[in-house]
């Protein structure tokens, strides 16, 4: 145990008491005087770019609502007439009463929109990986990640049982080297993202992909943070890399671009629909309600004629990357990579009042600290909207600069 | 190779990233006594691993606390 322990003693078997070092720096944090930047309430939400915090008009640059389909008026007309026609929920799971024929239509909308034979929607993106990965690899098998991999993937391995193999985020010199000690004969699953969402850097999924493949593994690549911005099609960065077809498993989530909730995966192979039987985060939870399901699939097909949103997305991601880098800012990448620009702070206390400065100028950016992020670093991650104007970006950078001469942490 | 071999290997690699240059006893602990946080484990590992042409797994990592059981499960693995 710590020596660190908590002003207030526990009672002996308290089994909260091992988050004591966790509340003793929020405490310190909170005790600063910094409003709580892990309990923001937006009272009223006008568009995707734009709620109201704390009474104020405020810019939303932390949402992941990529492609601002949260408002769209089909969006939310076909919702409505779900909500009608189907009720408020199915209170059942997907294999016994909680199919309706919208499901079915969600499904449909994502095998168009990635080209591929089968689709399966879960309730949460997050319950996607852990039910697929931890179905895929069990005891015996081996999963070959990036260290980087998001939390649901970390969990998906710890459930299925299978042994966890990390390599250096991106390094694909580590990644090879370990595929080949795996003893002969295992099964092997190669986990990649797409668009890492701390940093917002890419993957090098086209060499990656192709040594997984010489070495006889499949490969899963979760496009939770590129599905309808990057690739021709809005397919993800696969698509971009030309590696889609080598690719076994996409995960995808309804979260981001497609801006409800709910979490899918898309394959080619010909055994995959026997998952809804044997995956247990799809059969033992009720299915999403018929109004998210439908608000998905019109989004979804939707978003396959987007080229000009993405195009504009891409053009909001460079100025403020640009921007941000001419201000002075560290930046989580040397170039734009994606709709994510990470901000890099000196420490949580000052990341903390930066943040807060931007929020009390009506800016709201995510405050990410450890363990979520790598290298314990503290970040302010801004993500884009392709509807976020190319005025609110100058003004995004205006408020950066005196929030960022304000707390010291550019030049002033 | 003997075990003593593997610990007079892993005493090299382990130097660098003794900081507070603590004492290495088979008793000392990984978390505790090295103060290793979760990217310090990851290096280590991956030179441990790349020395011996081995795979520690996160699953075998979790059992290994002390610089003692650490050499027993890499003589093991790099006999198998």
């Amino acid at each position: 145990m710590t020596d660190t322990a908590t002003a207030t003693a526990a009672p002996k078997g308290d089994l909260l008491s091992k988050f004591d070092d966790t509340i003793q720096t929020r405490e310190t944090l909170l005790a600063s005087g910094v409003t709580d930047p892990f309990n923001l309430v937006m009272e009223k939400v006008l568009s995707p770019t734009r709620a109201i915090c704390n009474g104020r008009d405020t810019i939303l640059l932390g949402t992941y609502n990529y492609m601002g389909m949260t408002f769209d008026p089909d969006v939310i007309d076909a919702g409505k007439q779900a909500l009608a026609d189907f009720g408020s929920g199915t209170t059942g799971s997907r294999v016994l009463n909680g199919t309706y024929q919208g499901h079915k239509e969600c499904e449909d909308a994502l095998r168009e929109f990635y080209g591929m034979d089968h689709a399966m929607v879960f309730s949460t993106g997050y319950q996607a990986n852990l039910g697929i990965i931890s179905t895929l690899a069990g005891k015996g098998d081996y999963i070959v990640l990036d260290i980087d991999s998001h939390a649901s993937i970390y969990d998906g391995c710890k459930m299925g049982d299978a042994e966890i193999v990390p390599f250096r985020h991106n390094d694909i010199e580590a990644m090879e080297k370990r595929l080949k000690r795996i003893p002969e004969g295992a099964g092997k699953l190669v986990i990649l993202e797409g668009v890492y969402s701390m940093l917002g850097d890419v993957a090098p999924l086209k060499e990656m992909v192709a040594i997984a493949k010489q070495h006889g593994a499949m490969v899963l690549v979760d496009e939770a943070h590129s599905m309808g911005f990057i690739g021709e099609n809005g397919r993800g960065v696969a698509e971009e890399q030309g590696v889609i077809d080598d690719v076994d498993f996409i995960i995808g989530t309804f979260s981001k671009s497609v801006g409800t909730v709910g979490g899918f995966c898309v394959s080619n192979h010909p055994k995959f629909d026997i998952m809804r039987l044997v995956c247990r985060p799809y059969v033992f939870t009720a299915s999403l309600p018929p109004s998210v399901v439908a608000t998905a699939a019109t989004s979804i097909n939707k978003l396959r004629h987007g080229a000009n949103k993405r195009a504009h997305l891409w053009e909001n991601s460079k100025r403020l990357h640009a921007g941000l880098k001419e201000l002075g800012f560290e930046l989580g990448t040397d170039t734009p990579q994606s709709a994510i620009v990470a901000v890099i702070m000196p420490d949580l206390e000052r990341g903390a009042m930066m943040w807060e400065a931007l929020l009390k100028q009506g800016l709201y950016v995510n405050l990410a600290r450890p363990p979520a992020t790598p290298a314990n670093m503290t970040l302010l991650r801004c993500s884009l909207c392709a509807e976020h104007s190319a005025e609110e970006v100058e003004t995004i950078l205006e408020r950066f600069e005196r929030a960022g001469k304000a707390t010291g942490i550019i030049a002033g | 190779m003997t075990p003593a071999e593997v610990d007079t290997r892993i005493r090299a690699l382990i130097e660098p990233f003794n900081k507070k240059d603590v004492a290495i006893t088979d008793a000392t602990t990984f978390q505790h006594d090295l103060e290793f946080d979760s990217l310090t484990v990851m290096d280590f590992v991956a030179e441990i691993e790349d020395e011996f042409d081995i795979i520690i797994s996160m699953n075998q990592q979790a059992e290994i606390e002390t610089y003692g059981q650490l050499v027993t499960a890499v003589h093991k693995l790099q006999d198998s």
